[in-house]
């Protein structure tokens, strides 16, 4: 049951990231391009929870720790890049 | 086999999610009503399939990862996607053109002429 349900989970991610990468490239604006990468990210951390799920290992929550910390502050700089222009750190 | 079908359940809630969350950044018109979306309805997610591994994999095995990853999921999203968006209006995307209110119209009063033909790409 475990198996049916994580490889079903695998192709719906695989439509999320779908739609994801659609909003990446058309997207009309700068933010809606960073947007869709902090979804992207999100969906992979979900990728890799739902492998940790199918074969039983906890090996890769390492990888998931890492994953949300560079997500987030990758949002940020992009976010102050948005707001600000080129030099992100002038006050 | 109790806690298996724990798991199945909130792994179905946490899809359910996700790919709700990503349709709608597909599908919704302007660029805060997606922020909006994919922040709320991909943590929920996030957190769910979180939860669901946490159950199958036990304490022992991730533990205090899993309740760190989790508390992290729900700390981070909101500050990041609250960040985009204050962003993208000092940038100067336009609102959708069924947008009723605009409540931070008064407090940038010169980004309306100048940025909006920065966005054009």
């Amino acid at each position: 049951m475990i198996a049916l349900v994580t490889d079903i989970a695998f192709i719906l991610l695989a439509v999320a990231l779908l739609f994801c990468f659609y909003r990446l490239i058309v997207g009309p604006s700068l933010p809606d391009r960073v947007v869709a990468i902090d979804t992207i990210t999100t969906v992979t951390i979900a990728m890799i929870a739902v492998y940790c799920i199918k074969e039983g290992t906890a090996i890769f929550y390492d990888a998931i720790l890492v994953l949300s910390i560079l997500g987030f502050v990758g949002t940020v700089a992009m976010a102050k890049f948005l707001a600000k222009g080129d030099n992100i750190f002038e006050q | 086999m109790n806690s298996e079908i724990f798991t199945v359940v909130f792994l179905i809630a946490g899809l359910f999610f996700i790919v709700v969350g990503c349709f709608g950044l597909y599908r919704m018109p302007d660029v805060f009503c997606r922020m909006h979306t994919t922040s709320k309805a991909t943590t929920m997610g996030l957190v769910l399939i979180l939860i669901a591994t946490f159950i199958h994999l036990g304490l022992a095995a991730v533990g205090l990862k899993a309740i760190l990853a989790i508390i992290f999921a729900f700390l981070t999203a909101p500050v990041g996607a609250h960040l985009i968006a204050r962003a993208a209006y000092q940038r100067g995307v336009k609102l959708h053109d069924r947008s009723i209110a605009d409540a931070l119209h008064a407090l940038y009063p010169e980004k309306n002429q100048t940025d909006s033909h920065r966005d054009k790409d």
